[in-house]
Formats: C-alpha cells, structure tokens, sequence
C-alpha cells in the first residue's frame, strides 16, 4: 500500500455553541494514524476525547460542531464530502464502538438485524443474505449458538454479549478504521480482557486500524503501540507508549502514571507513594487562562499561568506541550 | 426565547382575565342578572352593546365579564383541593409506604380509571347544582395526577442525605414531610397545578353547559352557551363571546403551565434544538 | 403472551370492583333512598305511598348490605338493574346506545391518530422550524378549546351558513352525521398527540441507539423507518390509550350538543331525570370500555417492545 498516513487530523477544533457565544471545547489536535495501526486516546472524562472521536466520523451534533483544521481520511478531507458520500465511508470503512452497550443497541430490535443492516446498507445485501451473514459476524465474536442469539433482543444477552455484538456491528463490513470509545469501560473487570483480546485479534486479522479512546491508561498502554494525552481539549502530550511510561514528559502525564495502581511499576521506578492528581478538568466554559493544566500542575509558575504553552517535538519523536518539559 | 414567549404571552391573558374578573363590577356597563331588557333582545355588536345582546336582552360583554369571576373561582379553588388531597396522599403514601401506600395507589388506579367529567358529573348528579357543589365535584376528581407526582417525588427524596439527617436529628414525620420534601417537588406540583386550573375551567364551562353546573340566570361562560345554542342562526354572538372568554383563559393557563414547566420542572422539558 | 394477557385481566379486576363499590355507595348510601333522591330535586313531589311502592319495587327498603350483595351478584351476570322511567333492563338501554358512541369516539380517535401524529413526526423532524412552531402554537390552541364550543362554532359554519354537512341527529347511520362531532370531539386528543409524538421523536432522536445508527452510514430517513417508529410507537399507543378515556368522558357533552344518541347523553338524561340506575350502570360501562381499551394498547406495546412481558 502507499505511504500515506489513512488518518491525518490536522489543528482541529471543535467548538460548542451556547447561546451566542462559542467555546472551543477540543484545539489544537494533530496527529495521525497508519494504516492498521493501533493509537490510544487517554485523558479524565470531559476533556474532549469522545467529541474528537465523533468529529472524525462526522457525527458531532448541534450545540458541537467542527470550528476548524482538517481531517483527512485515506487523502481525502472528509469536512468537505459530500453526506452522501460520507454516509458510505461512516460503518463502512470507519466504524465506532460505543461505551455503553445497552443503550447503544436499539431495544427493540433483534441484535442480528441491526448487525444485518450493515450488509443492506453498503454491501448490496438483500436482507435474507444479510441475515445469514449476520450469523458469521456473531460467531466471529465468538458468541455461542450465534444462530439462536440473532433473534435475541439486547435486553436478552449479557453486558459482554452487547459490546460483542456492537463489536460485530463495527467489523462486519471490515473497516480500515475502528474508533473505539471506552469499549469496556461499561463492562465486568472480567469481561474487559476478552473484549480487549477480540478487539485486538480482529483488527489486526483484517488490517483494521484502531483509535482507542480510555480513561485508563493501563489498557491504552496494553493495547497500543502510540498514546496520546488529552487535558482540557488539547494534546499535552503524544508518544510511543513505553516511552509515556518509563519517563512522562507532561506533568499531567505524570500524574495519570503515578496514579496507576501497579505495584510492580512503581516499585521499580523507586516512587514512594501514589501521587494523584488534585482537582477535577474544567468545564469548556472556564478554562484557565495560559497553559490548561496550572491550576492543578504540582509544578507551575508565573509563565505557565500567563503563557499558553507550545508544542515541543521530543528526541524519541513524540512531543510534549509543556513549558518546563524535562 | 421561546419559552419566555410562552410565559409572557400566558401570564398576560391570564391576567386579564384576572382583573377583568376582579374589577368587573366597575367595567361592566349594566346587571349581569337583573338588567334584562326584551326590548333590546338579539342586539348585535355594536356601539352600545359591544358584545350584543341575548335572547332576554342583557349586555353579553357584562356578562362575560361577570362569568370570569366564577370560572376563576372554580378553577382557582377546585384546583387548590386537588392539589391539596394529592400532596396529602401522595406525599405521606411516598415517606409512609406500607399499607397505605397500597390503599393510595389502589385509590388512584380506580380514580384513573374514572374519566374525571364523569365522575364531575355523577357527583353533581347527587348534590343540587351550584356553585359550591361544583367546587366539590370538581375539587375530588382530578388529583390523581398530583397524588402519583408527589408519591415519586417522596420515593426518591426519602433516602436523600438531607432527609435521613431530619430523621436522626429527631424530626416527626409530619415536619420532615412539609419542611423537607414538600419544597422540593413544588415546581413540578405548581406545573400540574396551573395546567389543571385550565382543565377545571374546560370541566366547569361542560358541566355549566350540561345544566348541572352553574343555573341561569348566572351569568358562566357555560351556562351562557347553552342558553345561545338555540340562538345561534340569529344572533351567532351569543355563543361566540363567552366561548372566546373560555378560550383565552384557558389558553393563558396552558401557556403559562407549559412556560413554568420549563423553569421548574426542567426533566419534564422536551428537549428544543 | 396469553399469560400477560391474564395477569392484565386479573390486575383490572379490582379496579373495576372497586369502581362499581364506589358507584354503589355514592348512589345509595350518601343522599338516602332512590325514591327520595328522585324527588330532591322538587320537580316531582312523591306521596308517601307512592314513595313507598317504589322502595318495595326496586328493593329500596333492604339493608345496605344486602343490596350491595344483590348489586354485585347482579353484576356478575350482566345485569345492571331496572330503568326507573322506562322499566326496562338497564343492560339493554346502554346497549342500544353503545354503538353510535363507539362510532363517535373511534371516528374521533381515528382523526387525531391520522392529523396528530404525523405533524408531531413532522415538528419533530425540523424542531424550530415555522411547521414547528405553527404546529405547537395549534397544538396548545387545541387543548384550550372548550369542544361544545367548537362543536358549536363547527356546527354554525359547516352546517347553518355553509349548508354542507347535517347540523345534528343520528341521521341513521349516514356517516356524514358522524363528520363534525368528530372534529370537535377529537381536536384535543389530536393537539395532545402532536405534542406527545413531538416530544417522542426529540427524545429518541437523541438517544444513543439512533447516534449508533448514524454511525453505521445510515441516511436520516433510514434511521427514522427502521429506528425511530417503532421505538416512538409504545409511546404513541399509550397516548392514545389514555386520550379514549378522556374522549368517551367528554363524548358527554359532544353528544348532547350535537343530539348523537350515545351514551354519554343517555347518562347525561338519566342524571337530570334522577335514573340512577341507569347513571350506575352507563359509568360503569364507559369505565369498562376505557379500562378494555387500555387493556388492548397495553398487550399492543407488549408485542411491539419484547421489554414489556418480562418486567
């Protein structure tokens, strides 16, 4: 295949109108995704992450829309498609997986017709064979007796069988990428492994590239060769992910390792207890002026308070937007 | 804005209803009841006579005016029963549970059941027709709403921190009832209670019409009309002024209902893009 | 299914129990004895002896107690008692008026469904736009109309000035009769339905399964025939379940105005003429239609949403 990257986003900013008055909720976000590679999204709940993944296929709705920058999707700048057009990219080559399974399925609807609308939709299908290729997409997921479960109402099947089926949904017409938003973060500690396991094995069975949004940076960093960090909007911070945990360069960064709970990790790292980070992310109506991070940055200054900080590229080829970045 | 509209425009048709209700003694040009005059029978508006006249010759506008007084009582008053009997029961059937709750609820089920007119009207059929017996019909017949609202409300509020602070702290359950619940489901409560204020008028203007309301010769928009329906190839504003006065009022209560449940009772709004 | 259908039953059954005491008690027990209520109201002055061959025909002189016993056990086989005025069975009286306010209120209901729903589907669609806000402007317009008003109004315009349609009567069945006490009888279970689908649709429109469905590239109109509808339906039915109750109530008046010999007349004669078997047994009937009705849209949302049967 060529070299170009299939995703590029490029300075976008999506902005939430509130009356009159527009607030940038996400700015400045760049970065971009290879084909069949996986990137993680990390970042506290409300700091943008989830509207990033909606902006990117296209289903921000009023008050959020796309207040600049570019997206680019297998070289094509999709802000700019025709709906039609980007009607036949959205489930068929991007695809998303939601956080919360129950509501994320229709209640009334057997789960094997909403996997089936797939094939209607962009592979021509008539139902009948749609239906059929719905029973494929469920084993796929491993679900049992998937024959029987495909008549099965959502209510019917189990928190993990949901996220299965939502999963077959987003694979079945074999997207080149997957936005997955908190997958399992709905889920049984138990179930999450095996949701996580299938979603990896499949991507990369059928070459699916996958941007994996998470609070949690344990699994970003399980499940992914690249990490991105989002406060407040922004990327603070974007490197391979052995790098963002052998040494953070962004205090916030920091504070989402220390605040990890493996023991193991810290124990080797010499750390004497677990630094958490105080505060909670600022609504998009009051962020701090200057860098997002100072009001509750251990180490901020005078500058960090005035100043909006610059991305800065690091030696091993992420970059980090900090000004006092070791 | 658009719900600002809603408010305004309700509140200032019911105001005036309200004042043309309270001040119709001094805006009225002759007797509601006394003044009827054959002479001046079937007037059409005009000068003198801006509503016409009726079939006995009275002024249809100082009638009209008059009528607002007892259908603001009406529905001012029932309405204040209703919302009374169903806080009552709803509040104490909530924080109570138990056997009484099970005797409320199975009260409400039958009340539901019930249409509430017909219900109006068999009670009206057991006591004379009047004002006061309207009051009654009206006031025991449409709480069922306000009743299940409450019942909610206390469900949910009782195992509030707040709640179980009262009860540690000392608090008799009638206290912590009135001072710590109620205040926190009267928007809602005041919702329903503006929008039944206007179905109480609708009920009482039926009821009126049906001749087991309000008699003739006073002067309700209902009894009113019934008197006009045989009128109404003659002199069709008989019947168009009083029903008009029901409209507005009842419109104004609605708008204004609908406004408030905006501001007060923000889960119950639909969602405006 | 079936066992849904027989817990639904079974559950009804009190409530009806419980409607047909409070009708008895209302009637018998609050203003003393029939024959002395039929006389309160000093348009017919019985004499004693009349008064009293009356309690004796109707039963009137037992203890309460045994003539709720009797009145229940009469209502278990269909019987509703004794018209006073006529002397005929109460049960064949309503049943000669159940079919025109059938007619009535079906036809009523059959013109709110068709106009209401798909301009509450149409506001919905395009919220904030002028079909929207005209729709909703009518809407709370339609609630606020006294209907023997309009009826009244319908009634002048349609029939006396522009001598299109019969102003009043039965006619027989000619469904033309049928045409304007529909309208009126129906305008607010129709602004309420429009309100209420309005306020459906927004509402599943926002909700996550529709953003699912968006996702998967669906254009709007898929997702509105193959998401919305169905999910709208359960509380479209229930709606409308609950507006029969409130249009066989105000059938009452409609009926009178536009002389349509139903029921809701025959309770309204029957009150001012102080049957009171006949007022007893006419609301019992239309609580029964109402809470049958229910019964019918309660199994039809448990078809429509497989939830239902298992809660």
């Amino acid at each position: 295949m060529n070299g170009q990257p299939l995703l590029e986003v490029e300075n976008l900013r999506i902005d939430l109108a509130a009356g009159d008055t527009r607030f940038a909720a996400v700015q400045d976000v760049s970065f971009t995704i290879n084909r069949g590679e996986t990137m993680g999204l990390v970042g506290e709940s409300g700091c943008g992450k989830s509207i990033t993944a909606l902006a990117l296929i296209g289903l921000l709705r009023h008050p959020l829309m796309i207040g600049g920058g570019t997206i680019r999707f297998d070289g094509r700048e999709i802000q700019k498609l025709p709906a039609s057009e980007m009607r036949g990219l959205r489930g068929n080559r991007i695809a998303m997986i939601f956080q919360e399974p129950m509501t994320a399925l229709n209640p009334l609807s057997p789960v094997g017709r909403q996997i089936a609308e797939m094939f209607v939709l962009h592979k021509g299908a008539s139902w009948r064979e749609a239906e059929n290729l719905a029973v494929e997409a469920l084993a796929s997921v491993r679900v049992p007796a998937p024959e029987r479960r495909v008549k099965d109402y959502p209510h019917q099947l189990s928190g993990g069988m949901r996220q299965r089926v939502m999963i077959a949904i987003a694979l079945a017409c074999g997207p080149d990428l997957l936005l997955a938003d908190e997958p399992t973060t709905a889920l049984d500690v138990t179930v999450q492994a095996e949701i996580l396991d299938l979603i990896r094995e499949l991507s990369a069975a059928k070459g699916t590239a996958v941007l994996m949004i998470s609070h949690d940076l344990g699994l970003i960093a399980n499940m992914c060769r690249r990490v991105g960090v989002m406060y407040a909007g922004k990327l603070v911070e974007e490197r391979a992910a052995e790098d963002v945990f052998r040494s953070p360069s962004h205090p916030y960064t920091g504070g989402l390792v220390a605040s990890l709970p493996l023991l193991g990790a810290r124990a080797r790292h010499g750390r004497q207890r677990l630094r958490e980070i105080s505060g909670v992310v600022p609504p998009v109506s009051a962020f701090p002026k200057g860098c997002r991070f100072n009001p509750r940055c251990h180490a901020s200054t005078d500058r960090c308070r005035a100043e909006d900080p610059v991305v800065t590229a690091l030696p091993d080829g992420g970059f980090v937007r900090c000004h006092y970045h070791e | 804005m658009k719900f600002r509209a809603n408010l305004v425009i309700g509140g200032v048709l019911f105001a005036s209803v309200v004042i043309a209700g309270i001040f119709a003694p001094w805006l009225a040009h002759t007797d509601p009841v006394m003044d009827a005059n054959l002479m001046y029978a079937e007037e059409a508006p005009g000068g003198e006579f801006w509503f016409g006249t009726d079939a006995q010759g009275r002024d249809i506008y100082s009638r009209v005016l008059h009528g607002a007084r007892i259908s603001l009582t009406v529905g001012i008053v029932s309405q204040l029963i209703n919302t009374v009997i169903g806080v009552c029961l709803g509040l104490s059937a909530g924080y109570w549970g138990g056997w009484w709750d099970d005797c409320v609820n199975g009260l409400t089920n039958m009340m539901l059941a019930i249409p509430s007119l017909i219900f109006a009207l068999a009670i009206m059929a057991i006591l004379n027709p009047g004002l006061t017996s309207l009051l009654i019909a009206l006031g025991l017949t449409n709480w069922s709403f306000t009743c299940r609202l409450a019942r909610a409300s206390a469900l949910s509020l009782k195992s509030q921190g707040y709640v179980q602070a009262a009860k540690v702290l000392g608090y008799g359950d009638i206290r912590i009832m009135l001072t710590q619940l109620l205040p926190n489901m009267l928007g809602p409560i005041i919702v329903i209670g503006t929008l039944g204020m206007g179905g109480a008028v609708l009920a009482e203007a039926a009821l009126s019409f049906l001749g087991l309301g309000i008699r003739p010769p006073y002067p309700s928009w209902g009894s009113m009309l019934s008197d006009a329906r045989d009128q109404i190839t003659t002199a069709p504003w008989i019947s168009i002024f009083p029903g008009l006065a029901i409209f507005v009022t009842v419109l104004g209560l609605n708008l204004l209902g609908d406004g408030l449940r905006d501001i007060l009772d923000p889960q119950a709004r639909t969602r405006r893009a | 299914m079936l066992s849904f259908i027989v817990r639904r039953l079974l559950q009804t059954l009190p409530i009806v129990l419980a409607v047909a005491a409070l009708i008895f008690v209302m009637f018998s027990v609050i203003p003393g004895t029939f024959a002395s209520s039929m006389s309160d109201d000093g348009r017919s002055v019985l004499d004693a002896e009349v008064m009293a061959r009356m309690n004796k025909e109707f039963g009137l002189d037992d203890p309460v107690y045994v003539r709720f016993g009797k009145y229940v056990a009469d209502l278990a086989t269909f019987d509703l008692g004794t018209s006073f005025r006529t002397r005929q069975p109460v049960a064949q009286v309503i049943a000669d008026r159940l079919w025109p306010t059938a007619q009535l209120a079906f036809a009523s209901m059959l013109f709110a469904i068709v106009v209401g729903v798909p301009l509450g589907f149409i506001a919905a669609l395009r919220p904030g736009s002028w079909v929207d806000t005209i729709s909703m402007i009518g809407a709370v317009s339609g609630l606020s109309l006294p209907k023997f008003w309009l009826g009244l109004m319908l009634m002048y315009l349609f029939a006396l000035v522009l001598g299109w349609l019969p102003s009043f009567g039965y006619g027989g069945g000619d469904p033309r009769y049928l045409i304007l006490p529909s309208i009126a009888l129906g305008v607010a279970p129709l602004a309420l339905l429009a309100r209420t689908t309005r306020a459906a649709v927004l509402e599943i429109m926002n909700a996550d399964f529709v953003r699912t469905a968006r996702s998967k590239g669906m254009s709007e109109g898929k997702v509105v025939r193959w998401h919305l509808t169905r999910n709208a339906l359960v509380i479209i039915l229930t709606t409308i379940g609950l507006q029969f109750g409130t249009v066989i109530g105000q059938a009452v008046v409609i009926e009178k105005l536009f002389s349509w010999p139903g029921l809701g007349s025959l309770l309204v004669d029957s009150v001012t003429l102080r049957d009171i078997p006949v007022v007893q047994g006419s609301i019992l009937v239309i609580v029964l239609l109402f809470l049958l009705i229910n019964m019918l849209v309660d199994v039809l949302c448990a078809i429509i949403d497989p939830r239902i049967k298992y809660t």
